[in-house]
């Protein structure tokens, strides 16, 4: 067991290894209640939300979700996390457990005043069913038809009460599913789908495994690899920004680092062989850097790397992956040594090894869950 | 409890030593090892679980007891391997770098570390006894 921002939590339940090869081969079970619920309500909700938030919320809708994130006065990242729209003025917001409370009085502090903010977390939960077997599972214990989901969908389940819902959604970078119950109903699934799908079926998933996996899908974790001084751009997630949108906090630092653009930018490597990368490892250029570009001041770090070449990164995140059978890591580095291809050191008790950058994510689903028509509300039809 | 051999010798950092008593003729008194051979105990390699990368020292370096010479990686975080005895790295085991699961699987055969030409037959006497590092390993648990 370890402490997790207070709550006392499984690293594993048997091996990291085994937990993961689970969640990619057949099915692994989550419990990962120490994440922030959050209900954003009223008639002006998504205004408030459209301007907390980077995405444009507008353009999500009822019984779908989007990730996103909510920035600062200096555009850097307070939290990543998940919006689902429950009804025309009714949001779900997922947020990250160790930001869950300043989350909450930043969001209530820029509220529009017809919209509350209401942290229901209290006496919830979320389980996270994950892997390509996850659909099948859900569907004969739910008695749904939760393959009616697409990617980012979320229905009611009106069997468990208000504002219980299942989402297709997860943090494996795989197929799988996230429900949101109230306590009684989470641990009476949780024994439910261990008992029915045997030994074989799921495994329960540490927050070991959690890391690794999410590792090998190229998320960030918030507090890791990014924090409130790391802005979206330098972090690889403009992708969520809607720039077109009129206003959201942050926006104008966003725009400037867009024309001038940033001092580091965050890289996916790999080594061959090697030691597992470390949050802290140093990254660095073998070859001297141009003429010219030498004489740049380093943002990163020491002008001089520890072990000779010149230090252009810093590793935030990494593992050993499974599928891959190698040393995977993420973290930052000096632009010009981000581009795809780029050979860069990194030194582990004074030994150097080559890593190369390579595209994220590290590992991509054969199957990735079908993103279904946006016309259509979701919802859980019943399978008999 | 974890299977302790008897016919092993323990550090209190969890590391086994096998006394090799197969000496060439003439090149050891009677009793002396010539060659130890080091791994971790069944406990050790419990506790690290998933152990993904194995450091090994170069042949021929000379190391001193108690130094740090070898790392072994589990998924979660780095380990560092102690010499139990002091002298020159005879051999390593290169099946465990290649392999690094081994450690986990068969940690007193298969996945043994490194070899010591001990230099100071004297260190032996700080080594534990299967049977004190059992009650070692009792009291940490208690």
């Amino acid at each position: 067991m370890t402490e997790f921002h207070g709550w006392d939590m499984p690293l594993y339940y048997t091996s990291i290894i085994e937990e993961h090869l689970a969640v990619r081969q057949t099915a692994g079970l989550f419990d990962v209640s120490h994440m922030g619920q959050v209900v954003v309500k009223g008639p002006d909700a998504v205004h408030t939300l459209n301007r907390l938030l980077v995405s444009d919320i507008t353009q999500v809708g009822t019984g779908r979700a989007c990730y996103t994130l909510m920035l600062n006065e200096s555009g850097g990242i307070l939290d990543d996390l998940i919006v689902f729209r429950l009804g025309e003025e009714d949001y779900l917001v997922i947020v990250n457990c160790a930001t869950r409370q300043s989350d909450v009085a930043w969001m209530d502090a820029h509220r529009l005043s017809s919209t509350t903010i209401t942290d229901i977390s209290e006496g919830r939960g979320i389980l996270a069913v994950q892997g390509p077997l996850a659909c099948r599972m859900l569907e004969q214990i739910l008695d749904a038809r939760v393959t009616g989901l697409g990617r980012f969908d979320i229905a009611p389940i009106r069997t468990m009460g208000p504002e219980a819902c299942i989402a297709r959604t997860g943090y494996t970078g795989g197929d799988g599913f996230e429900l949101f119950l109230p306590n009684h109903h989470l641990l009476r699934l949780w024994d439910t789908i261990l008992t029915a799908a045997g030994p074989k079926g799921a495994k329960p998933v540490g927050l070991g495994a959690r890391d690794t996996l999410r590792v090998e899908a190229g998320l960030r974790l918030n507090g890791t690899d990014m924090d409130p001084s790391t802005s979206p751009i330098e972090v690889g997630l403009d992708w969520t920004v809607a720039f077109n949108k009129s206003e959201f906090i942050g926006k104008d630092v966003l725009l400037r680092q867009k024309r001038e653009g940033v001092a580091r930018k965050f890289v996916g490597f790999e080594l061959s062989q090697g030691p597992v990368p470390r949050q802290g490892y140093e990254l660095s250029r073998d070859l001297p850097a141009a003429p010219g570009a030498a004489c740049l001041p380093s943002p990163i770090g020491d002008r001089q790397a520890q072990t000779g070449g010149r230090r252009v990164g810093t590793v935030t995140s990494g593992t050993f992956s499974q599928m891959l059978n190698r040393p995977i890591g993420m973290g930052y580095a000096e632009p010009a040594c981000a581009k795809l291809g780029t050979t860069l050191t990194m030194t582990v008790r004074s030994q150097r090894h080559t890593a190369t950058v390579v595209k994220l994510p590290f590992w991509k689903p054969e199957a990735p869950a079908p993103v279904l028509s946006k016309s259509t509300t979701a919802t859980l039809e019943k399978l008999s | 409890m974890r299977q302790i051999p008897s016919e092993l010798v323990y550090t209190k950092s969890n590391e086994w030593v096998r006394r090799l008593p197969a000496a060439p003729p003439g090149a050891a008194q009677a009793g002396e090892a010539t060659e130890v051979m080091v791994g971790i105990t069944a406990h050790a390699q419990e506790e690290l679980r998933d152990i993904v990368f194995v450091e090994l020292p170069k042949v021929g370096r000379t190391v001193k007891q108690g130094e740090p010479v070898a790392v072994i990686e589990s998924v979660k975080a780095a380990f560092d391997i102690y010499a139990p005895i002091s002298g020159t790295i005879a051999r390593v085991n290169d099946a465990v770098v290649k392999s690094p699961q081994l450690v986990n699987q068969d940690c007193y055969g298969t996945g043994w570390l490194f070899a010591i030409t001990p230099s100071n037959p004297n260190e032996f006497a700080a080594l534990m006894t299967a049977e004190a590092y059992t009650n070692q390993l009792k009291a940490e648990t208690h």
